[in-house]
């Protein structure tokens, strides 16, 4: 197993505030890693640190070997990022805004095209490929953030709560489409829905207040409370850190 | 290079994607002729050549240019979209210079569509229309540099309204740099600052390229007023992304 995400000790402070302390794990091929925490618990925070948009105030990220200061173009080239709330370009078309990420991920004619067109079946967004992305709904604004993200058919994937806002049949599409590509790919996805856990998830990490908290597989994880439910375990680890602090 | 072209190619395509392109166009044309035909009295003069239209140039542009430029990284920022496009495989730079590009090129469309009047004035008489060219050049220069201002200061801010304000100041302060009111009062106070404040001024550049004349240290000053407002825009992007 090669590790495709390498993080170490990446810190993030804002003035006083460290939002995201000391956090360390790795990734690799064919390992699906759930990143769980209470909302501010400082996902979001490193999975931008992890795709080069914020710079670290400590810390390493690397992705596919590259790391993400220094080398971050060829850092970029291997990521498919999912940024929080998918923002895309209200004004374009679906597809214009893929052969737009097409173009900049370095496809021309047929090739980007055909890309577009994988994107497209891949997140089923065939029904709306010509309406402007601002006249969709929520889910269907979601996957075309997710198409994006996986149009250049990246060996690694970092999705920033992939599922939220969508419906139960459009969660369970996500979740398949993730199942399918898992054996290639090595990807880190966030998310406060813990039934996702169970799902899709071959291992998982709770962060609290900047730090990681537990890390081990699903099972592992529901085995810290005598319940055995994900939700206890979760509520035990962070909302205890939250009274003691 | 063919980062900075796709970037400049998708931003032009969304001015004509939402009313932004023709309520600039429309605004631009209809302020520019009420200038020229009345303040500037075009047909009373009795002169062919295009004086009072690039007299007002820099003053529609000022009111307008940060118009264009407020949403340039400001809307990103709101949009949330800068995340993505900065975590695309491009750098700062080519996304910088990409949306300066597309803004320019817009203005030049913009210019192009004044052809109306170099038509009327041909028809009328017998312009230099070398003349007529070199100030069509300056006021795209002019356009240029306003726009570097633009948008460096609209990377400063998620708020357009504030992007907008800044930004007419800011040019404005360009802009009268060579007038009385400001060199009287540097001349009084330091008079080797009113020099140097003098030859900064947009407006004073300008006015070679309305008389014809195309100097090579007029060309190298918008060039590197351009160059250093693109720059300080990629640092201000680089620091400010992710606030």
């Amino acid at each position: 197993m090669t590790a495709l995400i390498e993080i170490d000790g990446l810190t993030k402070r804002f003035g006083a505030f460290t939002a995201v302390d000391s956090v360390s794990f790795t990734v690799a091929r064919g390992e699906v890693l759930g990143f769980l925490g209470p909302n501010g618990a400082g996902k979001s925070t490193t999975m931008r640190m992890l795709a080069g948009f914020m710079t670290p105030s400590a810390g390493t990220a690397r992705i596919c070997g590259h790391d993400v200061q220094r080398e971050s173009l060829a850092a970029r080239r291997c990521l498919g990022f999912l940024p929080e709330g998918a923002p895309t370009y209200p004004d374009m078309t679906v597809e214009g805004f893929l052969r737009f990420v097409a173009s900049v991920r370095g496809y021309r004619g047929g090739e980007a095209a055909d890309r577009v067109a994988h994107a497209i079946g891949l997140t089923t967004l065939g029904g709306v490929r010509l309406q402007p992305v601002e006249t969709l709904s929520k889910g269907f604004k979601r996957r075309v953030g997710l198409a994006q993200s996986m149009l250049h058919d990246p060996p690694v994937l970092v999705l920033d709560e992939p599922t939220d806002g969508l419906d139960p049949n459009q969660k369970h599409e996500v979740r398949r489409l993730i199942e399918r590509m898992a054996p290639e790919k090595a990807i880190l996805i966030s998310t406060h829905i813990l039934e996702e856990v169970d799902a899709v998830c071959s291992r998982a990490i709770i962060v609290s207040r900047g730090r990681i908290v537990a890390d081990g597989t699903p099972a592992e994880l529901q085995k810290m409370n005598p319940s055995g439910r994900l939700d206890d375990v979760f509520r035990d680890l962070t909302a205890a850190r939250t009274e003691a602090a | 290079m063919r980062n900075v072209w796709i970037v400049a190619n998708r931003e032009l395509a969304s001015y004509f994607a939402t009313p932004v392109a023709v309520v600039f166009i429309v605004i631009f044309l209809a302020l520019q002729g009420a200038l020229t035909f009345n303040l500037g009295n075009f047909f009373d003069r009795n002169q062919a050549d295009m004086g009072p239209f690039f007299n007002f140039l820099p003053w529609v542009f000022l009111l307008l240019i940060p118009a264009l430029t407020m949403r340039l990284w400001a809307e990103e920022r709101r949009l949330g979209t800068i995340e993505l496009l900065l975590t695309l495989p491009i750098t700062q730079g080519q996304a910088v210079v990409g949306k300066f590009l597309a803004a320019w090129a817009f203005c030049a469309i913009a210019l192009a569509l004044t052809f109306p009047f170099v038509v009327t004035v041909n028809y009328l008489g017998r312009p230099d229309n070398g003349v007529i060219a070199t100030g069509y050049a300056g006021g795209l220069l002019v356009a240029g540099a306003f726009l570097s201002i633009g948008s460096a200061l609209s990377a400063a801010t998620k708020n357009q309204v504030i992007a907008f304000v800044l930004g007419v100041a800011v040019c404005f302060v360009f802009a009268v740099a060579s007038y009385p009111l400001v060199t009287d009062f540097l001349a009084k106070s330091s008079p080797a600052l009113a020099e140097i404040v003098r030859r900064l001024s947009v407006a004073e550049r300008f006015q070679g390229f309305t008389r014809g004349v195309v100097s090579l240290r007029d060309l190298i000053y918008f060039a590197s007023f351009i160059g250093f407002w693109l720059f300080l825009n990629t640092v201000i992007v680089e620091h400010r992304k992710a606030d």
